[in-house]
């Protein structure tokens, strides 16, 4: 790559490699200040009802029309993401700390213990995972933080797999060697030379997994599992606007397009990630 | 290559032991039984005891676990708590609409996202393959239940051409044999039914199908642009073909491997994981079945369906992996 002395026309070459992904992080970032803002952002009380306008369609006053109850969708759009994106987020970042910990345990320790945590990860890989996080949802009941729970659970074996399919490669790297035979100690070869370097195809992964969550959060929620009825949540609003397809087919258009344009934007930011720290898989689109 | 299946096939049980003690261990963990669920507010406590008495869920867990693991051997999966239906009985009318939208969605996305990407590799034309990458990375960013929700209201509200849930038409009269109404329906020469069940068909399968034809056309085009460049397709060009041969018959082969894992594990997945679809469009499959199942803690019917659907999912696994040997010879000989 040509080097540029001048910042601006650095941010120019990176914007003609990387122009797509940059428009989807923008985006995300976007999403994610409105749904942390929302109380400030919205212009009406998410769950202020007003009978005499139920139904409304989109107008200057209630940009994306009204519900059932004449609550405001753009307001209830704007405060819905709060549920799906935090259960998202925590479950992507807990199955990515649980699952590098399991994932460095085996392929540095190797050995039986190697052998058990793996074969317990194709068990629960043997799951599709949707079915897997209903049975968890299941046991531990209903809830926002049992989805969470539930998502997180069924991510941590791909994490796991994934770290312990680099650790067994680092392991024989010179660098490890050459550390270990200078006498440093395991705890100290992993947090040195073993994290850093396995940061990037986990950050690509993570990226991935995340879009992958906020999918499976807002199916979970659409089905009832998460959040109570009611909820602004775009899961629940899609699922309450089933309802009012004859006689509002808005309602359930927006949220579902917000989930569209959220999960599209973190699979570009995703993809650009991955052409930018694994340049090997730049053609593979995979 | 039979030495290899049949090793394969006798991991099989040891699986199937390994997720019906999980399901029933699940099930177990939490506090209070589908009894009190579903009976709490019509019953007083000793009427309670005596329904549990007769479900055998007033012994000791040691021993319910061996009367389940007993009774699975001799292929009993038991009774329905929540209706006392035969739970083989619910399988038989369960399964087969699943299987059936599996078969037309993984028509749907296997039609399309092949076609696609072997157009966006083969047209040299930047405008067809920026087409194609942009749509499949829509396709896999949709939620489900929302395009399905999107095309009931355009096709059902809107232009009237299809229903809005169900299986079949509520007034059509038809013959059950197999339960594969695909099968009975032509074997009846049942016309008018056939059309119904085409018509309810179609919108899922589409949903399942437009949704995951993202993944299948971004893996068809990586392994095509991986396969285009290699030396035999080359040689294949030089040897004078024309390019549809090229193409679809010595290119095609080798990208296919990918391509018939991934459809392998969809079609898994979508036999226990069309809970979403079959919801929106109030499809009777396994999907729902198991929903139901596990939201009123039914653990006769979750122990059954999972068990099953997990079968099915390993059995899938298992095919792709000897459909694998079959097209790519390479591996025949690794594994002997």
């Amino acid at each position: 790559m040509r080097v540029d002395k001048n910042t601006g026309s650095r941010i120019g070459v990176l914007w003609r490699r990387y122009d797509i992904a940059l428009l989807g992080s923008a985006v995300f970032i976007a999403i994610l200040l409105i749904t942390i803002l929302a109380s400030a952002v919205a212009p009406y009380d998410p769950m202020a009802r007003d009978i005499k306008n139920r139904f409304a369609t989109p107008s200057a006053e209630n940009a994306f029309g009204t519900d059932q109850l004449g609550r405001d969708v753009l307001s209830r759009v704007i405060y819905g993401g709060r549920p799906i994106l935090s259960a998202s987020f925590t479950a992507v970042i807990s199955a990515l700390a649980a699952g590098t910990i399991i994932g460095v345990a085996g392929g540095y320790l190797g050995g039986w213990l190697d052998t058990a945590l793996m074969r317990l990860m194709d068990v629960m890989l043997s799951f599709p995972s949707i079915l897997l996080a209903i049975l968890i949802v299941a046991t531990l009941g209903l809830g926002l933080l049992n989805v969470t729970v539930a998502i997180g659970f069924s991510m941590v074996p791909v994490f796991a797999r994934l770290v312990r399919s680099i650790v067994i490669t680092l392991v024989y790297e010179e660098y490890v060697i050459a550390a270990r035979s200078l006498g440093a100690s395991d705890p100290h070869i992993i947090w040195k030379h073993i994290l850093p370097n396995m940061m990037p195809p986990i950050i690509v992964q993570a990226s991935a997994m995340l879009a992958v969550a906020i999918g499976t959060a807002s199916a979970l929620n659409f089905i009832g599992l998460g959040v109570e009825p009611g909820t602004p949540d775009w899961g629940m609003m899609v699922a309450e606007g089933q309802r009012l397809i004859f006689d509002a087919p808005h309602v359930p258009l927006f949220p579902g397009l917000i989930i569209t344009i959220t999960v599209l934007s973190v699979n570009y930011m995703g993809d650009g990630l991955r052409d930018h720290l694994d340049p090997k898989l730049r053609h593979q689109d995979i | 290559m039979i030495g290899y299946t049949l090793k394969r096939l006798l991991w099989l049980p040891i699986v199937l032991w390994a997720v019906s003690s999980l399901t029933f261990l699940a099930l177990r963990i939490v506090p209070g039984n589908p009894i009190q669920t579903i009976q709490n507010q019509v019953m007083d406590k000793s009427q309670l005891a005596q329904v549990e008495a007769v479900w055998g869920l007033d012994r000791p867990i040691t021993e319910q676990y061996l009367n389940f693991l007993s009774k699975l051997l001799r292929g009993d999966l038991g009774l329905a708590m929540s209706s006392g239906v035969p739970i083989r009985r619910m399988i038989f009318e369960r399964m087969p609409p699943t299987i059936e939208l599996a078969i037309v969605s993984l028509i749907i996305s296997t039609g399309i996202g092949v076609l696609s990407g072997v157009a966006s590799v083969t047209i040299r034309n930047r405008a067809v393959d920026y087409c194609v990458r942009t749509a499949s990375i829509l396709g896999l960013s949709l939620p489900l239940f929302w395009v399905g929700i999107m095309l009931i209201i355009l096709f059902s509200v809107n232009l009237r051409w299809t229903p809005t849930s169900g299986r079949i038409g509520a007034g059509v009269d038809y013959d059950v044999i197999t339960n594969f109404m695909f099968y009975d329906l032509i074997a009846t020469g049942n016309w008018e039914a056939f059309g119904s069940f085409l018509r309810h068909l179609i919108l899922p399968g589409v949903t399942i199908g437009l949704t995951s034809a993202g993944f299948v056309a971004r893996l068809t085009r990586s392994a095509m642009l991986e396969v285009m460049s290699s030396d035999y397709v080359r040689t294949a060009r030089a040897k004078g073909l024309y390019e549809r041969d090229v193409i679809w018959k010595h290119a095609m082969r080798n990208a296919l491997l990918p391509i018939i894992t991934l459809q392998g594990l969809q079609f898994g997945a979508i036999l226990g994981g069309a809970v979403i679809t079959e919801r929106v469009f109030s499809y009777p499959g396994m999907g729902t079945w198991l929903l139901d199942g596990i939201l009123e803690r039914d653990y006769s019917v979750v122990q059954g369906g999972i068990i099953f659907v997990a079968l099915a999912y390993v059995l899938m696994n298992l095919l792709v992996d000897i459909l694998y040997h079959i097209i790519d010879p390479r591996l025949r000989h690794s594994s002997q």
